[in-house]
């Protein structure tokens, strides 16, 4: 309609005060392969599937260390992820240079959101197509923030990002108020289970998901193929155990949900 | 005699000494911090751990080491970054050696020794002037104390000379424990007669199984 009249270039309006090509861009990260975010008062944990291009082809890396006290997860253009993290990197080691200090959160994913920004309103420019997950800690506490390619970024309890990404958000807007008291490994728990969502009845395996943790005394790192499997196995045998105790032989898709919610207060 | 407003490097004095054995390395420097015929402090370390096998000891003015310990620490965080494993130590030699010539013209008052394990898991130890020209070596001292301590080396090591044409690997036949104690000895004897030197010695030692650090006392005169 009038959509193909006003986007061309990301400095056109469309009559209704829309850029429409940062919208597309937005499109972009909503086509990406999942990603999500979980942060309790202590840790922050990311997880990502990861699909690959063919059989044949390796993994795309989706998760990125930043430094030591900040990790970030991409959805939507991995090329584009790799040089913003690349930018992330340089800010925080020049920060930590000059103030012998680690940059704090929410100053790193301000100077992410200007530099997203200015792609926004320069005709000889495109926006970034990546949407990042930034998980951190500093002396105010665990962040997690969302940064858009349209230069806005908010902060958020537990988020998720790429395609099928809103079966994850409906499993933690259900269980977000508890996520501040979570241990370390409920979080882990959690983030797979949300993992678990968006592939909608595919085989969940630590080969197609990564996940990374960051603490207070635990430094930005990802986990291991073994742990993740570890958990993974975990989950099932919950679930297991939960469907052979509901007696109902509900077939509908709503099962996996239940089973899920079944299987919660055992985890707790 | 015009009054030279300009100077702006000072010598804070010390020794650093590192010996390569077939497989550890031990770097050592006193901590004696000093201006003219005074002491800033007996405490302060002249050694920097820049990777997992890789540990540099530096002497002359403190300043401009710092400068350069957080310059190196900053550009091995890149490389990590972008190569996904930790510098080895004659790349870090490299680095160093790169780093130094970039400010030949306004240098980096530091005497250098670099000390680590190579690739390899042999002991290796790359010394430096003030400008980046750099060796590697069996084993070196640099600083106030260093023309006492080499001679000193030269003879106890047991190591083929390095002044020998052509080059022989001058790495020290001699065990992990006897490097120390010769170390020790070395230390003791450059404190008796420079003045720079003392208050304590401290010894890092690299080897397979990771990095330890000692401290010995050493006269406070």
């Amino acid at each position: 309609m009038f959509r193909n009249q006003y986007d061309t270039d990301v400095t056109t309006w469309s009559p209704a005060g829309r850029l429409f090509q940062v919208e597309y861009a937005m499109e972009a990260v909503k086509q990406g392969a999942a990603a999500v975010g979980l942060r309790s008062t202590s840790h922050v944990v990311l997880a990502t599937v990861n699909k690959a291009a063919s059989d044949l082809s390796s993994h795309q890396r989706k998760v990125f260390k930043i430094d030591d006290h900040i990790g970030v997860a991409i959805a939507g253009l991995t090329a584009d992820g790799r040089v913003l993290s690349r930018y992330l990197r340089n800010e925080c080691i020049n920060h930590s240079f000059v103030y012998e200090s680690p940059l704090p959160v929410s100053r790193l994913v301000v100077r992410l959101a200007d530099k997203a920004q200015v792609c926004t309103q320069r005709s000889w420019k495109r926006p970034f197509g990546v949407g990042l997950l930034v998980a951190g800690l500093d002396e105010t506490g665990a962040h997690l923030y969302y940064n858009c390619p349209s230069g806005n970024y908010f902060e958020y309890q537990a988020f998720a990002i790429g395609s099928r990404s809103q079966a994850a958000k409906t499993f933690m807007e259900r269980r977000f108020e508890a996520f501040n008291g979570y241990s370390r490994d409920e979080l882990i728990k959690d983030a797979l289970f949300a993992i678990k969502e968006t592939l909608q009845g595919e085989k969940l395996t630590s080969s197609i998901c990564t996940v990374a943790v960051v603490g207070i005394d635990e430094p930005f790192h990802m986990l291991d193929q073994k742990i993740i499997q570890e958990v993974i196995d975990s989950i099932e045998i919950k679930e297991d155990d939960a469907a052979a105790a509901t007696a109902a032989a509900d077939q509908a898709p709503m099962q996996e949900e239940d089973k899920s919610s079944e299987a919660a207060p055992m985890d707790i | 005699m015009a009054l030279r407003r300009d100077w702006v490097y000072e010598n804070n004095g010390g020794t650093c000494v590192a010996i390569a054995g077939t497989d550890y390395c031990v770097i050592a420097a006193d901590t004696r911090l000093s201006v003219g015929y005074s002491i800033y402090t007996r405490d302060y370390s002249k050694i920097c751990k820049l990777a997992d096998k890789c540990v540099m000891a530096s002497s002359g003015f403190q300043g401009d080491l710092k400068a350069l310990q957080k310059n190196l620490a900053a550009r091995h965080l890149i490389y990590q970054h972008q190569h996904n494993k930790q510098m080895s130590c004659p790349a870090m030699a490299q680095l160093l050696s790169n780093t130094l010539y970039y400010k030949r013209f306004f240098p980096y008052y530091t005497f250098n020794i670099l000390g680590g394990l190579d690739s390899d898991g042999k002991g290796c130890v790359y010394t430096y002037d003030a400008v980046g020209s750099y060796e590697r070596v069996g084993y070196s001292a640099q600083g106030t104390g260093a023309g006492l301590i080499i001679p000193v080396l030269d003879n106890q090591l047991k190591s083929p000379s390095p002044l020998l044409l052509p080059a022989k690997d001058a790495v020290t036949p001699l065990s992990e424990t006897e490097a120390i104690d010769v170390v020790k000895d070395v230390f003791a004897s450059a404190t008796e007669r420079d003045i720079y030197t003392g208050d304590k010695v401290e010894i890092v030692v690299i080897n397979a199984s990771g990095i330890r650090q000692e401290l010995m006392e050493l006269r406070k005169d």
